[in-house]
């Protein structure tokens, strides 16, 4: 297992490596430039802004120094927020972030786990068509749509939720949660189905429900493990791609989150930050995916004996 | 199976019967009892040092943490004594010697002196800093100079303590708007111990402004500062009118969505919103008048046209572009806030300026004077571009536009969307042919609108250029006597510009805002500045009964 993941480890080097040069030279070249504004820079004050964040360098010395200073775990001063660095607003906002990541994984995992299992378990039924259709509603509903939907029933006509904030107030997790959980609920719940249909057909629940094993135990003890298994390689890239994509659900809640420096650096022209959360994002993509894979092949028996007979 | 459902149902009432014990007292409700305004604030700002941003956010909260010179009426805008206590000009209107008072203190105690305008004015100048805002200083004598480092002891800058607590300013030319100047942040004070304890004085991005450092001597002192989420100012004790001071504190959002932040409106967590989306406007105003603020608002929505361009290049094709906008119909079925429809680029009573302008809606003239330039009914006339940052109004804008211009003298338009970077790349190196643009007074004075049209200036941006103009605006102007003759010089400016129409005026703004019944001795001005000093909160046990 640890060839394996130094393996993987390894091989995301020059992954990394592509992603931080491509990034470099492509948001160089965008027009327009960090200290662009509606109203006319004085040249003097633009030579002296470039000079302060070394833009008035040969770009390929711009490259290398980036580099260099990578190297030593330094993102950079943010050119948007010049009282900023990089590291301090991404390690600053990234505990939100992934809260709020972990809450809407948990959401997604209770509903689209429990709706994809009662779905399998009746195929074709009410009990099958009800939960799939509304993951099928939950899949075509985009977060920027359900969010102020949520906010307007929940938070405003009702009353029972803040509709802003973080940590603020009891209960402001929950519509956010709710909001960016939603659409992972939904591939959650197709994957749960259409994995629990394959291993209900297996030999081994056939013989487990020979044996006269109560439902309730064949399901929960024998066919949900291997019934999950779609639903644990899902999990990796999906936590990924909540820290990622949580941009619109943090501007709608107002949550302090590092999606919304990702989307704003984009549009600041802020090169130093729009490196450092791709950077950043790109490391979680790697990362989460090798978690899920060590735990796929650590919870089936099949993959773990397939790695074994590699070995030469 | 059958019993999973129940089981379902209850998770599901705990989750929500959870969640319902978590509304408790609005901020609202407890700002008023504990007087902390809830003031929306637009963005994030980018930093809190005067001499390095540029924002309006920004504005919001210097203003509560720093004070210059001089104040402004929070209604007339007119100049008010404020670090200074008084002020006398010399007779040719060069010398401005300002009297400090004795009781102005920095928060952390310090005596604020006439040196500290020396020396923080100094910093403001120094050419590694990068001020964007430097220009404020340029009708002092030599400021210009320093700034641009073609001088280098401050000493010949015309910015003297001949005083513990006097100071004397002379300018280049006699420069009526420099008390209104005085009132921008870029010309505000910083505490030199402070910034020197942190850092370099021509280094930006120090750590003097985070909380528990920053010094000011405004009515406010910064107590928290967190990214994105909120900043908390609380009342300065020792500011030296803090018993005119009612609040206790403001705390700052930033609500750049400002959909979102109608919502914290409407559910009571904020008192004040730093804008109105423009699908509710009507709907406020129909329905709870009181709750909704629109005023008129110190900037102009205009078109440039790029005058380098053949066909542009005519004057007739420029006023036949101009004449066939119906500024009314864009301002009533499009704006829907009250803008007023623009004739001119000074927006109407800029401080008692109001450009008389010849620009009017005339079908029948702009047809004429396109047929005129060789364009008869269209004919011949290149398909031209209008290129616009995204944004939906300025699209709504822009569709209008090219149906009118369709419509009225049968020429075609594009449409060009770009990205706010791109597009800002695309007008500051000419790569354009009509471009929205806007225009937003840094002070009250229509000097503010005037000079950005001198010859090579930085933000005329249209090559279009007259030396009868550069002269009445950088000459003829500053030298006259009265304000009145003055104002003459800058009308004849203006007429001159609209006669030659490198921009098209389409519509003046108004600043828009949700502000709760409780907020009281807030006043609407030209600049949209919050003068903190004189708000108020009033406990909504009183407002229950207030008519």
């Amino acid at each position: 297992m640890l060839k394996f993941i130094s393996g993987r480890l390894l091989q995301a080097i020059p992954v990394l490596f592509v992603v931080i040069t491509a990034t470099f030279f492509l948001i160089h070249s965008a027009p327009g430039g960090p200290f662009s504004n509606d109203r006319a820079v004085p040249p003097q004050v633009l030579k002296a802004l470039n000079a302060r964040y070394n833009l008035d360098q040969p770009i390929w010395q711009q490259y290398v120094g980036y580099l260099g200073d990578l190297a030593q775990g330094d993102f950079g001063p943010s050119y948007k927020y010049p009282g900023r660095s990089v590291n301090e607003m991404i390690f600053g906002s990234l505990s939100t972030t992934a809260e709020l990541g972990l809450y809407a994984l948990l959401v997604a995992v209770l509903i689209g786990v429990l709706a994809g299992v009662l779905a399998a378990l009746k195929p074709n039924s009410p009990q099958d068509y009800v939960p799939m259709s509304i993951a099928m509603a939950g899949i075509c509903m985009p977060s920027f749509l359900l969010g102020p939907l949520l906010v307007l029933v929940f938070g405003i006509y009702l009353e029972w939720l803040p509709i802003s904030g973080w940590g603020d107030m009891p209960g402001d997790k929950i519509l956010p949660a709710i909001t960016l959980g939603s659409s992972y609920a939904a591939y959650i719940a197709r994957l749960s189905r259409a994995g629990m249909l394959e291993v209900m057909t297996q030999d081994y629940i056939r013989t487990a429900r020979a044996k006269g094993l109560p439902e309730h135990i064949v399901v929960l003890k024998h066919a949900l493990r291997g019934g999950l298994m779609p639903v644990v390689a899902f999990l990796g890239p999906a936590f990924a791609g909540l820290l990622g994509g949580s941009f619109v659900v943090e501007t709608i809640f107002q949550i302090p989150g590092l999606g919304r420096f990702y989307v704003q650096a984009a549009f600041n022209r802020d090169y130093t930050m729009i490196l450092g959360t791709t950077i950043f994002f790109s490391v979680s993509i790697v990362l989460f995916n090798l978690l899920s894979d060590v735990l796929a092949t650590w919870l089936n028996p099949k993959l773990r004996h397939q790695g074994q007979g590699d070995k030469p | 199976m059958f019993k999973t459902w129940p089981r379902l149902l209850c998770i599901w009432v705990m989750f929500l019967g959870l969640s319902a014990c978590g509304g408790g007292e609005s901020n609202v409700s407890k700002g008023n009892r504990e007087g902390i305004l809830h003031f929306g604030n637009g963005t994030e700002p980018q930093e809190l040092d005067p001499h390095v941003v540029t924002g309006v956010p920004e504005h919001h909260i210097i203003t509560a943490l720093l004070e210059g010179l001089i104040s402004k009426n929070p209604e007339t805008l007119e100049p008010e004594p404020a670090v200074a206590e008084s002020w006398t000009v010399s007779d040719d209107a060069k010398v401005y010697t300002f009297q400090l008072r004795a009781t102005a203190r920095w928060s952390n105690g310090d005596t604020m002196t006439a040196e500290d305008f020396v020396w923080s004015w100094q910093r403001a100048l120094l050419p590694e800093l990068g001020n964007q805002y430097a220009y404020m200083y340029f009708p002092i004598v030599n400021a210009e100079a320093f700034a641009n480092g073609e001088l280098s002891d401050f000493s010949q800058v015309g910015v003297k303590a001949i005083a513990p607590l006097t100071l004397q300013v002379t300018l280049n030319n006699p420069t009526p708007f420099f008390l209104q100047l005085l009132d921008h942040y870029a010309m505000y004070p910083v505490h030199r111990a402070t910034i020197e304890k942190f850092g370099q004085p021509g280094e930006a991005g120090t750590l003097w402004t985070r909380a528990g450092n920053f010094v000011g001597n405004g009515p406010f002192v910064l107590q928290q500062w967190d990214l994105n989420k909120v900043l908390k100012v609380t009342k300065n004790p020792l500011y030296w009118d803090a018993n005119t001071v009612k609040l206790n504190g403001i705390y700052f959002y930033p609500t750049e969505n400002i959909t979102t932040e109608e919502r914290m409106f409407r559910v009571s967590q904020l008192h004040y919103t730093n804008d109105v989306p423009t699908e509710k406007i009507a709907i406020y105003q129909r329905d709870k008048p009181q709750k909704i603020r629109v005023s008129p608002y110190l900037g102009t929505y205009f078109y440039r046209l790029n005058t380098g361009l053949p066909h542009l290049s005519d004057v007739r094709v420029r006023k036949a572009l101009a004449m066939s906008i119906d500024r009314d119909a864009i301002v009533n079925s499009i704006l829907k806030a009250g803008q007023l429809p623009a004739y001119s680029i000074t927006p109407p009573n800029t401080l008692g300026y109001t450009a008389a302008s010849d620009l009017r809606y005339d079908p029948e003239a702009a047809r004429a004077l396109l047929a005129a330039a060789g364009y008869g009914n269209g004919v011949g006339f290149p398909v031209t571009e209008i290129i616009y940052n995204t944004s939906e109004q300025h699209r709504q804008v822009a569709v209008a536009i090219q149906q009118m211009w369709k419509q009225v003298l049968n020429i075609d338009i594009r449409l060009h969307n770009q990205d706010w970077k791109v597009y800002l790349d695309s007008v500051s190196s000419g790569n354009y042919q009509i471009a929205r643009a806007s225009w937003i007074g840094d002070y009250v004075d229509p000097n503010s609108f005037l000079d950005m049209w001198l010859t090579d200036g930085g933000n005329n941006r249209t090559r279009w250029s007259s030396k009868s103009y550069d002269e009445l605006v950088q000459t003829i102007a500053p030298s006259a006597e009265t304000r009145q003759q003055r104002y003459a010089a800058l009308q004849q400016a203006e007429s001159l510009l609209l006669d030659a129409m490198p921009i098209i005026p389409i519509y003046t703004y108004v600043s828009k805002h949700l502000i709760h019944p409780s907020v009281k001795g807030i006043s609407s001005n030209l600049l949209d500045t919050p003068y903190y000093k004189y708000i108020y909160l009033q406990p909504e046990t009183q407002l229950s009964v207030t008519p």
